[in-house]
This record gives C-alpha cells, structure tokens and sequence, in this order.
C-alpha cells in the first residue's frame, strides 16, 4: 500500500532504509545507531539487514563523527551522520562550520559535500539539560550549510531522502517530541522541491510561520482561533535555509500580518531574520509589525520549567491578539 | 653551517639510542637516523633504504628547489605580493622524505606549510600561492593530485584523512592516506579523535607529525609532557620518532608505515623531529621568542648541506651539477614571481561562486542584488 500512516521516527528510518537500498555509497554513522538503533530507535533494525560497514556505531566524539564523514565524502561516499541530542552537536561544531560547510567553495566547486547531520532538536519531552534546545540559528547563519526541518511524517520521509540526495551538506534538524506523532506517508507520491515551505492552514487575517515541532502548535492555534471567528493561515516553512520567502510574502500580502514562531529564543533567531525579510518585501501591506513568539534568552530550562519557556497555545493565541488589535 | 657546534660531538649512530627518559622532551631525542648531520651514511636495524646516485640526487633536487621556492615566496610576502607566508624553511627532509614515499593513488591532507609535499604530488607550487595571495582560499581541484586543500584551523585535517582512509578500506583498495599536522595541533582534540577513529577502525592512514619546535611562539614543551611519537601506544598502534631533518629516514620510515597500512595493519604515528628555521608565518618575529643558539644549532643539522655532504663524498654530484641546479632554482623563482604578479584578482562575481553545490534562493537573490550594483557604476560611466 503507497499510503501508510506513520510515526515520525518510522518514517525517517523507513527513509534511511530506502536511501541505504538505492545507492551502495551511502552510509549511517553515529553513536549507538547500530545494534540499539540509535536512542530514539530511527535506525533501528538498519544495521542487521545493511551489516556494519554501511551502519557505523563510533566512538562517542562528535567531532571525530562530522570529521571522518568528511573523510568519507570526499572519497566519493554520502554519509548520513547522527548527532544524538542538540546540545550534543557542539564538539562538532568546529568540523561543520570551518570544514564542512566550505569545502566546496575552497576547492572551486570541484569537489562536493553531501553530508547529511540529523539533529533531534527542541524540548517537550522533560529531558535533562543540553536535551531539548534548537540551535537552527546557529546553522542557518553559516554561508555553506542548509538546514531543514520536517513537521510530519510525509515530510521525514521525502525530505530526508532529498537530503540524502543533495550535493550540499545538510543539517537535519528532526522534532524529538513529534517522533511518535503518525500521519499519513505516501511513499510512491513525487516529492515537491525541499526548500519550498507548506501552507498548512489556510486562513485570511493573519498568518503564522513555524516549522519543525511549532506547526502543530501552530495548527491547534488556527483551530482555536476559528472558534473566535479568526482565519489563521499556518505556513509550514520546511527549511530554514534557505527560507522560501516567496510563500511568506504571498500570505502576508493576502493577510496583512505576520506572527513568526520557534521554541529557539526569539534573539537573533530566525524569527528576526524573517520579520525584517518580510518588513522589506511587504511594507505597504503589513497592518501590524512582525510579532514573534519563542523562547527567552535565557539556558533551556530544567523540565519542571519546559512549559513555561516553550511557546504553547495560550502564548500564540495572545500574540494574535496583539497583532490583530493593531 | 658552523662546524663547531657539532665538532664536539661524535657522529652518534642511531642503533645506539640515547634514553629519552629522564625528561619529557630531551634534547637528544630518540630517533631513526640515516644520514648523520655531518654527512655520514649509518644504518638502523629496522629501516633499510638502498637509493641509486640518481634517486639521491632526485632527493636533493626536491629539497633545493622547494627551499628555492619558499624563499621566493618569503620576499613576495615582504614585497606586498603575498598577503602572509608559511614558510617550511629546515623542514625539507621531512617533507620531501615523506612526500617521496607516497605512490600516486595515495592521498595526502596538509596542512598550510606542505609546499614540500606539494612538489612531490607535482602540484604546481604557483597554485599554493593563491591563498596567500588573497585570490582564493584553495583553489586546486584536490582529486587530481590527490593532495587535499591546505587546512588551516589546526589538526582538523587529520579527522578527514581518517574518514578518508576509512572510505579507502571499505572499497578494498589497497592505497594508503597521509595526514600532516605540527606538534602544536597534537594538543587538538581532533587528533586525539583521529587516533581513536583510525585505530578502532584500522584505517590505512600515516599520522606525519613534524616536531618542528615552536607552534607560533609556544614550544613543544607546552604541548606535551610525552614525546610526541609515544602517544600512538596509548591509542593502540605503533609510533616512531624520525631525525626529521634526514631525508633518508624520513623516506624509510614513512615508506614502511605506508606499507605496514596498505596491509590492512592500521595506522602508525611518525614524529619527525625537526626545526622551523624561520618565522611561524611572515607575521611573527622569532627573535621576541627563542634565543639564536637554538637556531645556531639546527643550522648544523640542515637536511640539504648533509645530503650536499654525502654526495660530494661519494662522487655521486659534480659541481657541475651543483651549479646547474642553481641555475633551475633561479629559473622556478622567476617563474613562480612573474606567476603571482600576474595572477589576477577574482571576478567581483566570484563571492558568490561554489557557496552551494545545488544553488541556494538567498544566494541567487544576493548575487543578482550584487550585479545590479556594479552595473549601476556602469551607467553612471564611472
């Protein structure tokens, strides 16, 4: 059957599956992604039916893992890299700013860098510190680099595929408190281009921005907000760079307004980065400044606290107010 | 070369080796010798090396003209050509003995200062001088020299010669990959990593550490409490101190690490304990940092006035010979100086070339802003 319904966390290890399958040069490598599949389980079951030389478990360094896929990418392979958790992804930090994401531009274009480095990203799920934050921005500013994020199973499943796929290094940020969510997966449909962002929601006064583990809020807030006779379009942004600026605009003309939401904090995020794109496009059209909605500036906070810093219903909605009550 | 400073002391033959115990970096380091720094052959049980007049003479051919061109690279740097210079200046032996140690399906990850290596691979040194010129950041295609782009954050190349190496294995190739870094990037994390990774997997990969002293004004002693090449036994493979400043060991040495990888028995660290004669870089000044006796010193070890030595005294070189290798030095130095002075700058376009392999909206919506602000300087005729 082509449609399936999936959790998340399926669909990207059905994805990796199908990816390990078509091209014999791609590889999985990571910290436990072997034998335990991985500690989320999206590589589960992939190391017994593709052996250890194509799942790779390594030593525990994360930059050694980015640096050595380096390695192996410029000797013609397409390694698939995980970083276990978020805040994990620092040690790495170094390899995937000043290595991998110039290489090609050094080397004038004549050697490439399909690496891909998922991320399971964000809060909600009462983990312990450096388990829940969402360094996007952080990638998203690096010349070199694309980022992405998908908000549902369909999107785990393609565009970790396109990813895989692409020349260009990629930063996967996967929604760890979306991966037991299901939705539906069509594995036989054909993809649309992976940086192009989704409209979620159709709506008519106003419209939300989110991708990754805030679209859903997003979504319940539209819901919410039409019992209050609000039309609330929800744009799935998809990729975060780059930012398919086109869709935003098109909304927001129609719309005259903008609310930008992420759980990163709302400081130099990228929510900044869309409110000021969108201010220069679409001036003459915007009824209200660009709001957003995120998180402070201050260290994820222990769980017990989680609620309070993540943006939930209740803060969408009140930010909707205050754009609508311009 | 003062003779002096060495006269005092007998030519020490290797198989005799000093003990290194007694402080963690002795001035009279074990090491594999070959070729005494006064010019006198020596054997080592475990490294032969059997080379005929003309692979002796090609040996010293490669160390002259590289130290010809790191010369003139020097004085275009202090002529405005060159915005910055590393010079390799005492470091000839290590790299032309390793770098003649490679065969070409090797593949070698430098860091900023392998001109040396560079020769041997046969990349044209005028394409090593974009970078320093400001012209480019790389610039070579590095498959077709199998010579990776100089890395200048430091050690980060030796993770991806590791990876590299570990692809090599997984296609059941039998070549082998070289990583060069300095003593300074043996402080980095990622050469720590790149040990565990190369050992744990058995990568085919050779770890050239060139002990050269100094990294920019720090000296070896503040990097390590070991010697460099015992590490290795901590990670699980074998390591190996060098006379870097014989081109004879340094070529024996590394040649046998290589075929120990190629035989699928993993990795081998090899410190080849030399000099940096000149600065860090054009932008330091040594003299704020170490006193000239040191220096004094390594001149009397230099790894081309031995090589000179050896073959003067073995008849294997004529003056005549001598002399026309100067003439070739003379000849690569006008070529690589009129090369830099006519390289051109870049397209003003060129900022925005090879940031992505498959495009990216942000870039073509920046270049195309970029374009129509030059043509406007056209159209006002300026």
């Amino acid at each position: 059957m082509a449609v399936q319904k999936l959790p998340l966390a399926k669909a990207l290890n059905e994805s990796l599956r199908k990816a390990l399958d078509t091209d014999p040069k791609v590889l999985i490598m990571g910290e436990d992604v072997g034998k335990l599949g991985g500690v989320f389980r999206v590589t589960d079951g992939l190391q017994k039916d593709f052996g250890e030389d194509r799942v790779i478990d390594t030593p525990l360094a994360e930059s050694g893992i980015v640096g050595t896929a380096i390695g192996l990418a410029l000797r013609g392979y397409r390694p698939v890299v995980e970083i276990q958790f978020d805040g994990f992804v620092f040690p790495a930090y170094d390899q995937i700013v000043t290595q991998l994401a110039k290489m090609h531009a050094r080397a004038l274009g004549k050697i490439k860098m399909p690496v891909v480095i998922r991320i399971p990203y964000g809060g909600g799920i009462g983990a312990v510190e450096h388990h829940s934050e969402s360094p996007e921005a952080l990638f998203a500013h690096v010349p070199g680099l694309k980022v992405i994020s998908p908000s549902n199973s369909s999107d785990a499943y393609w565009m970790l595929q396109q990813a895989i796929q692409s020349d260009d290094p990629v930063i996967f940020f996967e929604p760890k408190r979306r991966y037991w969510d299901k939705s539906d997966v069509d594995v036989e449909a054909i993809p649309g281009p992976l940086h192009k962002a989704r409209v979620a929601q159709v709506g008519s006064d106003i419209t939300l921005a989110a991708y990754g583990p805030m679209v859903k809020v997003c979504v319940e807030a539209a819901a919410a907000a039409a019992e209050e006779g609000k039309s609330v379009e929800v744009l799935d942004l998809r990729s975060m760079s780059p930012i398919d600026f086109d869709t935003i605009q098109t909304s927001v003309e129609k719309t005259g307004r903008l609310i930008v939401v992420h759980e990163a904090p709302v400081f130099y995020g990228s929510g900044a980065e869309i409110a000021a794109r969108i201010t220069e496009r679409c001036f003459y059209h915007l009824e209200a400044p660009v709001l957003r909605v995120g998180g402070y500036h201050a260290p994820y906070p222990p769980a017990r606290l989680e609620e309070e810093y993540l943006p939930g219903l209740d803060r969408v909605l009140d930010a909707v107010d205050r754009s609508l009550a311009y | 070369m003062t003779v002096e400073s060495t006269a005092a002391r007998k030519p020490r033959r290797s198989t005799k080796r000093v003990s290194a115990a007694k402080k963690p970096q002795s001035s009279e380091p074990q090491l594999v010798q070959l070729l005494t720094p006064e010019g006198e052959r020596v054997e080592h049980p475990e490294y032969e090396i059997d080379l005929t007049p003309d692979e002796l003479r090609g040996l010293y051919r490669d160390m002259v003209l590289t130290r010809r061109f790191d010369a003139e690279a020097t004085a275009l740097q202090r002529q405005g050509e060159l915005g910055l210079w590393a010079s390799l200046l005492g470091q000839e032996a290590a790299q032309i003995g390793s770098g003649r140690a490679l065969r070409d399906d090797d593949y070698v990850f430098p860091t900023y200062r392998e001109h040396g290596v560079a020769w041997c691979r046969g990349v044209d040194p005028t394409n090593l001088l974009g970078m320093f010129r400001g012209v480019n950041h790389g610039g070579w295609d590095p498959t077709t020299n199998n010579f990776h782009l100089y890395t200048i954050v430091i050690g980060s190349q030796t993770l991806h010669a590791t990876g590299y190496a570990m692809g090599v294995a997984k296609d059941g190739a039998d070549s082998a990959v070289i990583a060069y870094f300095g003593d300074g990037a043996s402080s980095q994390g990622d050469v720590a990593e790149s040990f565990t990774f190369s050992a744990v997997y058995n990568a085919p990969v050779v770890f050239f550490c060139q002990n050269n002293q100094w990294a920019i004004s720090e000296p070896t002693e503040r990097q390590t409490r070991v010697p460099l090449y015992q590490r290795a036994q901590g990670f699980g493979f074998p390591g190996v101190r060098v006379d870097g400043n014989d081109v004879l060991a340094c070529l024996a040495v590394t040649r046998s690490a290589l075929e120990r990888a190629r035989r699928g028995e993993g990795p081998t660290l090899i410190e080849a304990f030399t000099y940096r004669m000149g600065a860090h870089t054009t932008s330091d000044d040594p003299t704020k940092y170490r006193h000239d006796d040191e220096r004094v010193a390594w001149e009397a070890k230099d790894p081309i006035l031995r090589l000179r030595t050896y073959l003067q005294n073995e008849g294997h070189a004529d003056e005549a010979y001598f002399t026309a290798l100067d003439e070739e030095s003379d000849q690569l130095a006008k070529r690589v100086r009129e090369a830099v002075r006519a390289m051109p700058d870049p397209d003003h376009m060129a900022i925005f070339d090879n940031v992505y392999a498959d495009g990216h909206a942000l870039v073509d919506e920046e270049r195309a802003q970029f374009a129509a602000y030059q043509a406007s300087f056209a159209e006002e005729g300026n």
